[in-house]
């Protein structure tokens, strides 16, 4: 692919996707390297927003220092949709006089649909689940994901194609503290004109009520894996996690069992924490677990097996039967609480 | 309704749930040898999602994998559990494809299979987990996708009604055929294998193809179509302190300190 000409412009470009108007989380993530990079290159950073009745997100999204927005506002962008969305995007970059230099993806569910489609769309580079953004001297993007269920690392670059797309796991980038921009940017709005009926149609929408404390914000994640061994058992950890005002995790045995819910599932394909303390229970510590914890400030471990390999990725190790170090933790919280509110 | 026709895309990993991984210092890269190679755990619920259709509505599976030819072994895994026909990609030319060069040549393998319905992958690969073959098949095809599907209903004789995962839930969706999809693991509970299915296999058709059998452009294929490069690989080291205690309620009331002092109590 050495023979293609390299033109593009030193812009970056956020996929800004929304629900009901409201902001994915991962959005917000996407902003730090966005600006960072675009700094760099001495281009601008845009948003690409597609939804329907979105004129306040767009606001939102100036708000928070972006320079452009593009924006498709039509009721069948309400949701996402796999033939329309990639399309769409495709569209805006070839319209553009050159392409961005780099297009950003929340590898949520929807970006991690739009992202590869979009790429084979324009015949563009696409890399999966960075955790790390980065330039080269040549102005190629550095882009680190996780391979083999993260016990290896790569760094792909993209050298001779663009844009580079890249998606970018939720959790892994903290949101930047809302600043007012001194400057505004600009909205610009897009007008959509669709041939024909899409052969992709969102029928309903259908949320999952989970009112514990959301994984991605806890401040601390008390964690449960097969070794819980049973629904009574899990309630101990449930019972450790609302003392210590924590989120539950699970690992994937857990919620195959049915215990914990699909969303609160760590690691490769669940949800990447980054608690000040995290407390594995009843869990190997296998790869595809870890690498969703890895950026917790402090881990504790407790499993039955001393020879676990979770012991050598914790900063402390129990080696016990949880039933019976459960509650002894529990007392033990309840009882420094206490004291706590004595003072 | 109609007979239906579906590909199952076929992923050959290494069984990296049964050995560790091994980074070689030296080379920079996995060890694989000695790792035996597997049918990828998720495209085994889009090979029973297809088999249950086929068991609805009739019609026949093609199993399709771009491989290596050792793959031929795994092929024979996939006839034995129920699939009618196995189609292997493989020439040097392949070698080293990026995902956009992967789902170019099985887009040009289902191509020469000719004409179906539905195509099923695996929502993702477990060794290089980009979930994006999928997606770029279809965009290769000019097909509809839908991916991360967790059930699956024929509503009409050519339209599909899909629940498919979103970080708060579901959504529903309707699909029209000739489309393709890809599968979380809620999908379905896959078959084990059964030893008539095994002598079954034997007398199936497996055909192998390579690049001049299937109008493929070598400009578009291996290393040379792929957009994306391997800079450099690295071991992750997740090592920490790792002290470890015993099991007293000494330990239960230093680790409540701690966590007095980690700001979190
Ligand atoms: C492609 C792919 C993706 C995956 N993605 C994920 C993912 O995102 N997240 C995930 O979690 N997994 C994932 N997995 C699964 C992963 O490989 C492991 O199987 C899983 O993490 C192991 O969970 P576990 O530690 O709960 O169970 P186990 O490995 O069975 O460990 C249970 C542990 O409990 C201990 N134990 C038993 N009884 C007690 C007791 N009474 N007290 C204390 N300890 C006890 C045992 O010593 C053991 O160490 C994935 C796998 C694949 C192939
Ligand atoms: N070389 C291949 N041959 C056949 N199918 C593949 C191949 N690579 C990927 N796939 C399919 O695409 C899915 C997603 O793979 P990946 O994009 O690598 O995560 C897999 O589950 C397979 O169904």
């Amino acid at each position: 692919m050495a023979e293609q000409e390299l033109k593009a412009s030193k812009d970056i470009w956020v996929f800004a996707e929304q629900k009901n108007g409201r902001l994915a989380g991962v959005v917000y993530e996407l902003l730090e390297p966005g600006r960072r990079l675009a700094a760099r290159l001495g281009g601008k950073l845009a948003a690409v927003l597609f939804g329907c009745g979105v004129a306040r997100t767009a606001e939102e999204l100036l708000s928070r220092g972006v320079d452009v927005v593009y924006k498709v506002d039509a009721p069948p962008l309400a949701h996402y949709n796999s033939w329309l969305y990639p399309r769409l995007l495709e569209k805006l970059v070839r319209e553009e006089a050159v392409p961005p230099h780099s297009i950003l993806i929340g590898a949520t569910y929807a970006g991690m649909d739009l992202a590869p489609a979009v790429a084979a769309r324009l015949g563009a580079g696409c890399s999966a689940h960075c955790v790390r953004l980065d330039l080269d001297e040549q102005g190629n993007l550095l882009q680190n994901v996780p391979g083999f269920g993260g016990a290896v690392m790569a760094t792909i670059v993209t050298p001779y194609v663009r844009p580079q797309i890249a998606t970018v796991r939720p959790g892994v980038f903290p949101a930047p503290d809302f600043a007012p921009a001194d400057k505004r940017g600009e909205v610009k709005e897009f007008a959509f004109t669709f041939p024909g009926a899409a052969p992709v149609r969102v029928l309903s929408v259908k949320q999952e009520e989970y009112t514990g404390v959301p994984l991605e914000k806890a401040e601390v994640v008390v964690a449960g894996g097969a070794g819980v061994g049973s629904r009574e058992g899990w309630a101990k950890i449930e019972e450790l996690a609302s003392l210590l005002g924590a989120a539950v995790g699970a690992t994937r045995p857990a919620v195959d069992a049915g215990w914990a819910k699909e969303a609160q599932m760590i690691g490769q394909s669940g949800k990447t924490v980054r608690p000040r303390l995290y407390i594995g229970i009843g869990i190997s510590g296998d790869i595809q677990h870890i690498v969703g914890i890895q950026d917790a400030q402090k881990i504790v471990a407790i499993n039955a097996n001393p020879r676990a390999p979770i012991f050598k990725m914790a900063d402390y190790g129990i080696v016990a039967d949880y039933q019976e170090m459960a509650p002894l933790l529990c007392a033990a919280v309840a009882q420094a609480k206490n004291t706590q509110t004595n003072k | 309704m109609k007979p239906l026709h579906c590909i199952v895309c076929v992923k050959p990993v290494p069984d990296f749930s049964a050995h560790a991984v091994e980074f070689d210092r030296q080379t920079k890269t996995v060890r694989r040898e000695n790792v035996p190679t597997i049918i990828n755990p998720l495209d085994k619920n889009a090979l029973e999602a297809a088999l249950r259709l086929k068991e609805s509505y009739g019609g026949k599976v093609t199993a399709l994998a771009m491989a290596p030819p050792f793959a031929e072994d795994i092929l024979r895994e996939v006839l034995a559990y129920g699939a009618d026909e196995a189609v292997l990609l493989s020439d040097r030319v392949f070698a080293g494809s990026d995902t956009l060069a992967t789902s170019y040549v099985l887009a040009q393998g289902v191509k020469k299979i000719g004409a179906f319905d539905l195509i099923l992958a695996g929502a993702a690969s477990a060794d290089g987990g980009t979930a994006q073959v999928g997606p770029q098949l279809a965009e290769h095809l000019g097909i509809p996708h839908v991916s991360f599907v967790t059930s699956l209903t024929r509503a009409t004789e050519d339209t599909l009604e899909l629940t498919a995962k979103t970080e708060e839930g579901t959504v529903l969706l309707e699909l029209s055929l000739p489309a393709l999809i890809t599968v979380s693991r809620e999908i379905n509970e896959p078959r084990t294998l059964a030893l008539f299915g095994i002598v079954a296999a034997a007398a199936k058709p497996l055909r192998i193809f390579g690049a001049a059998d299937l109008e493929v452009d070598p400009a578009r294929a291996g290393e040379r179509g792929s957009p994306t490069r391997i800079a450099g690989v690295f071991e992750v080291s997740l090592a920490r302190k790792g002290e470890i205690l015993p099991a007293a309620p000494e330990t239960a009331a230093f680790l409540a300190q701690k966590f007095k002092e980690w700001g979190v109590l």
